[in-house]
């Protein structure tokens, strides 16, 4: 599917309002992230029919499945969708089985028969399919209820902070089917999240929201890296950076990964040359200097232009640069802002301290 | 021992609570269904007409029906119009007011357990292709199958018991409207104890079996223990 999807909200509760127009791409992992009671769930429940937004707009996959001014309006149980809810909200009186039957019972029969087989295999629940409910960990539950979704062959597949009821093992444990999916699935998904570790991990698209509107919308690498936005102030602020294994050095326990239009080290990676990463890069992991270093410990240091300036009026400066093709993040103290006399244009070095390695 | 005309009365008592259970889940099931969901500023009213059987005495209950299917009544006045006569001392009559006495002990239990099924699985199921009628007896029946099992045998039993009621709208009727507990009054009346404690046994057992069954049931339900 490559139609866009295009959304626009209008709903006020009172105390609450969402107004959002977005176009987002019809493929790839879309994320929905803001504070709570940023509307992102809101959002996804509206997407789902669940909730109905007075004004609303809905197109997905080319079908249109709500119009407000057409006064049409398509009940959740017509629209072809996968849900995966916070608790996984599983039938209690059904096996697991059953669980996973339960909406393949009622998809027309004409529809493309999903190989139910493979999605047993991708989430590792194949074992599983006797037990009731109530016998399964939090993580087996959610793993069942991502497969009960797509079990049903849906065009798109909506995920509410599916992670966020789990501890911090049981979150190890699912993130990797999660990734998984991101390379197996094409059809869209739309995934509501307040963790930025999640947003590293797996959007392509990210869509940040706060008080019931869009602050920011587009390419993870664009949207992640921009200043106007408190994202870039916070600590946890970085950027991901996609990049593919070619080379172990065995001895120094090091790999190097190609980005576009340069290399980095990073400590040793479990997994073959040639393997596509995402490598994301903490804005306070990163330095600046105006000259290339020749004594220095750091091993990734690169040519950069600084594209944009920004400060918190709290000693603290974000630092937008651009390397190569690549946009990057930099905390520094106002007071090395003003020591190096930091301007846009400038040409300088990056050293990179330290990275992690996502999937 | 027990006599042809003591039978009877059991098995009219039966035909009574069977009819008037049946009835009562037909109309008491949606009834809950709302009670248990709906935001309306009537639910309180309505909560309070259902549960008013519970507090108000038999004989008052059966004083206004005997008034309202009355000929001069309501009921009585568009009943007469359809043809069919009126109401009291007839056997629909007698299920009419059974279904009315009984009908908390039917709505409570299911509004209960319908009260505690999540909107969420509701919403699962409708992200699963279901339609709210299919959610249904799909989702909520199977969960609420504690709550329908005790409404149904709560819902019985209590009519089987009823005396008052019938003794106001049924009378006395033998094959028509005479049940098993007017017939033991009937007993004691004329100082027959020994009819009546055949009668009142019978009824002892059928109950504490009843009883027994449903708390046997509800506790080997592991998973849906949690919705009692």
């Amino acid at each position: 599917m490559t139609q866009p999807i295009i959304a626009r909200f209008k709903l006020d509760y009172g105390n609450f309002k969402l107004d959002v127009d977005l176009l987002i791409p019809g493929a790839g992992i879309t994320i929905f992230f803001g504070p709570s009671g940023s509307g992102k769930t809101t959002l996804l429940r509206c997407i789902a029919g669940l909730q109905k937004a007075q004004q609303g707009f809905l197109q997905i996959n080319g079908k249109l499945w709500q119009d407000s001014e057409k006064s049409l309006f398509l009940p959740t149980h017509k629209r072809p969708l996968g849900y995966v809810f916070q608790e996984a909200n599983l039938f209690p009186h059904l096996t697991v089985a059953d669980n996973l039957q339960f909406g393949l019972k009622r998809i027309a029969k004409t529809s493309n028969a999903v190989d139910l087989q493979a999605i047993l295999e991708l989430l590792g629940i194949d074992h599983l399919l006797k037990r009731m409910p109530d016998r399964l960990s939090g993580g087996e539950r959610q793993r069942v209820a991502i497969a009960r979704a797509l079990a049903l062959n849906p065009e798109i597949l909506l995920m509410d902070e599916p992670l966020a009821a789990l501890d911090f093992k049981r979150k190890q444990e699912v993130m990797p089917f999660l990734t998984r999916l991101h390379q197996h699935l094409s059809i869209p998904v739309l995934y509501v999240t307040h963790s930025q570790q999640e947003v590293g991990q797996l959007a392509d698209t990210l869509v940040i929201l706060e008080d019931g509107h869009t602050l920011a919308s587009g390419a993870i690498s664009e949207t992640l890296s921009r200043l106007d936005i408190a994202l870039a102030q916070d600590r946890e602020a970085n950027t991901v950076w996609p990049a593919t294994i070619v080379e172990h050095e065995i001895n120094y326990h090091l790999t190097r990964v190609d980005f576009v239009g340069g290399t980095l080290s990073l400590p040793i990676i479990a997994a073959t040359i040639g393997t596509k990463l995402r490598v994301q890069i903490y804005a306070r992991d990163v330095s600046i200097t105006l000259d290339l270093p020749t004594a220095t410990s750091i091993l990734n240091v690169l040519p950069a232009r600084i594209i944009g300036i920004s400060d918190d009026n709290k000693g603290q400066s974000v630092i937008q640069l651009q390397v190569s093709n690549q946009i990057l993040l930099a905390h520094i103290t106002l007071k090395s802002l003003l020591l190096l006399n930091l301007q846009i244009g400038m040409s300088a070095y990056v050293q990179i301290k330290g990275t992690s390695i996502l999937n | 021992m027990l006599t042809t005309a003591d039978l009877d009365t059991l098995f009219l008592t039966f035909k009574v609570a069977s009819i008037s259970t049946s009835l009562m889940l037909l109309f008491g099931t949606p009834l809950a269904w709302w009670l248990a969901r709906t935001t309306s500023s009537w639910k309180g009213f309505i909560n309070a007409i259902v549960a008013l059987p519970l507090v108000l005495p038999p004989t008052v209950l059966g004083f206004y029906l005997l008034v309202l299917m009355g000929p001069t009544g309501l009921i009585g006045e568009l009943t007469t119009w359809l043809g069919m006569g009126t109401l009291p001392f007839t056997f629909a009559g007698l299920v009419i007011a059974s279904v009315l006495y009984s009908i908390p002990f039917v709505v409570q239990p299911l509004q209960g357990a319908f009260t505690s099924i999540s909107e969420q699985s509701l919403e699962a199921a409708a992200t699963l292709r279901a339609s709210p009628l299919d959610t249904f007896f799909s989702v909520v029946v199977p969960l609420a199958k504690p709550g329908f099992l005790t409404a149904t045998i709560l819902g019985f039993t209590h009519t089987v018991g009823e005396f008052g009621v019938v003794l106001m709208i049924g009378g006395n009727i033998p094959d028509k409207t005479r049940v098993v507990s007017v017939q033991i009054y009937n007993h004691v009346e004329a100082l027959e104890y020994n009819e009546a404690h055949w009668l009142a046994g019978c009824l002892l057992l059928f109950s504490f079996t009843v009883l027994i069954i449903l708390y046997t049931v509800l506790k080997n339900q592991p998973n849906l223990q949690q919705l009692k």
